[in-house]
């Protein structure tokens, strides 16, 4: 079996991925990147619309232009990524983390390392995680692999559609199938507001006149051998309300009912995952409850934009380097959520660093204030225009912020 | 991410934006009003220089994403469509390299999005 060793190992090479080995590298760390695809760049790739990297390039991107321009950083510093690559295990031998992987070229392999980032991604929710009842015939597909068969692969995946869910990919899919020339029919959603972004809204569904059935929800799908129709019904005040069900024709359905962090190697690495957002727990530093393993992108957390996601690894692949070179922090305090958070990631807190700090509201709200408070006094205060669940929020603490904090403070960040 | 933008006439008929935060907003405000423009991405086949198409053991990708320069004007997209549909690109691509120049007599050029090698 092949040995390698390396000062760290970042195990997936999207956006989040490269954000971090770059970090790493700059700080004079030997890094490799392990990747499964043919290529670097993750999801983006398959991404082809626009909207990315409004905050890290101030301009309007496709994903694969944001992907080349972090690849091509990541090739011109020569840093090494071991493509078509797939992580089978992480361990801890010798007080040190050994990765364990395999790749056609070079079969089964073993890298040695002292720290490790953890940047996989997530994976779409399927029908069997919303048991949607009804018949199983073909032409039921989550949004990002119609996405890939359209974009990558070449293919349409059927001529009529309806979405379930209104998140970010199935609102671009409305797009990418309507501009097909297929005929999208509607987007149904179970909940009273929409998962996806505004811009994808009005540029994805009111461009094209597709209706938005909101605080509906799928109640069967029909179709032997391929889909032939769904039965939505409305619901009113949490009852479903049978009387006013009604059928929709389509050969195809496409679901976009959520994300989820991909954590299957951090599970069985022992590595402890938070309930709140599928993703491991994190302090500070981004580290994991494994010493020297940190988490970043959408395996920490599901982001709604990319530019969120490299801003975060980057920090990930900082810290990671600051903790190789002996940095530990010399306290760190409790991050908890108030009213109308449901996460705040991170958990923990460095009084004596900066501290950016990435939440998600439970509620819409127009006029909203966000406001941390330590130890039960508000420190910071931010008023909002808008929020949403969608909509992810952030705020920095620095450490005359937290200049009052005691050992056993907790900082707790709520909507009012 | 955004402004909820609100659009009225004045007393005078004049359109009037606000909730913006910056100038872009009521320019946007504007041309979405008067002028409806959409950024157009798609990918298009993708033919090795022998002019054959990859096949499914090439490491190759079989479709090159392609994007309009600058937002192209919405109610012709579909003539554009239409055009981007019937092309093929043959490798090496390079990203940034026109595809369609002036597309439909607009200002706006259909660009390559992504480098890829021709091996």
């Amino acid at each position: 079996m092949k040995q390698l060793t390396f000062d760290a190992v970042v195990i997936g090479g999207g956006a989040a991925g490269m954000a971090a080995a770059l970090e790493l590298d700059a700080r004079g760390h030997s890094v490799l990147i392990l990747e499964r695809e043919d290529t670097l760049g993750g999801i983006l790739m398959q991404c082809i619309h626009n909207g990315f990297g409004l905050i890290e390039f101030n301009e309007e991107l496709t994903g694969p232009e944001f992907a080349q321009r972090f690849e091509e950083e990541v090739g011109s510093r020569h840093i090494q990524a071991s493509l078509r690559t797939t992580v089978l295990d992480i361990r801890e031998e010798g007080g040190l983390k050994a990765v364990y992987c395999v790749s056609p070229a070079q079969g089964m392999m073993r890298v040695e390392s002292r720290a490790i980032i953890l940047a996989m991604g997530c994976r779409e929710r399927n029908r069997g995680n919303i048991r949607i009842p009804g018949t199983r015939p073909a032409g039921i597909y989550t949004a990002g692999l119609a996405q890939r068969l359209v974009n990558i692969e070449g293919y349409i995946p059927g001529r009529d559609v309806v979405i379930i869910g209104s998140g970010d990919i199935g609102l671009i899919m409305a797009r990418r199938m309507s501009w097909s020339g297929c005929k999208v029919h509607a987007v149904i959603e179970i909940l009273p507001y929409p998962s996806g972004l505004t811009r994808n809204i009005v540029q994805c569904l009111n461009d094209f006149g597709i209706p938005l059935h909101l605080s509906h929800l799928v109640t069967d799908i029909y179709g032997e051998d391929r889909v032939e129709g769904i039965e939505v019904t409305p619901i009113e005040s949490g009852a479903l309300m049978h009387e006013k069900a009604f059928k929709i024709a389509c050969d195809t359905v496409l679901l976009s009912v959520g994300l989820v962090p991909e954590n299957e190697l951090s599970r069985n690495a022992g590595i402890e995952i938070q309930p709140t957002t599928n993703g491991p727990w994190v302090d500070s530093a981004l580290m994991t409850t494994m010493p020297g393993v940190f988490a970043c992108g959408n395996v920490l957390h599901v982001h709604d934009l990319v530019d969120y996601v490299a801003e975060e690894a980057r920090r990930a692949g900082a810290n990671a380097a600051a903790w190789l070179s002996g940095y530990r922090p010399a306290r760190e305090i409790r991050a908890k959520t108030g009213s109308n958070i449901r996460y705040v990631m991170p958990m923990r807190i460095n009084p004596e660093r900066e501290n950016r700090l990435y939440m998600r509201s439970l509620v819409v709200k127009n006029d909203a204030r966000l406001e941390v408070r330590l130890d039960g006094n508000v420190v910071k205060s931010r008023k909002l225009a808008h929020v949403q669940p969608s909509e992810m929020l952030s705020l920095t603490l620095i450490p005359e912020d937290l200049a009052a904090a005691g050992r056993d403070s907790t900082v707790e960040i709520a909507l009012v | 991410m955004g402004c909820h933008l609100a659009v009225d006439t004045d007393e005078r008929g004049e359109m009037k934006v606000t909730g913006n935060r910056c100038v872009r907003g009521e320019q946007y405000a504007r041309e979405e009003i008067f002028n409806p423009k959409r950024v157009v991405t798609f990918t298009c086949a993708a033919v090795l220089p022998d002019g054959s198409v990859p096949g499914p053991e090439s490491n190759l990708p079989r479709r090159v994403p392609v994007r309009t320069t600058i937002a192209f004007p919405k109610e012709r997209i579909p003539e554009l469509l239409g055009a981007l549909r019937g092309m093929t690109i043959r490798l090496p691509a390079v990203r940034g390299s026109v595809v369609l120049k002036k597309a439909l007599d607009t200002e706006v050029d259909v660009i390559v999005a992504r480098s890829i090698a021709s091996e």
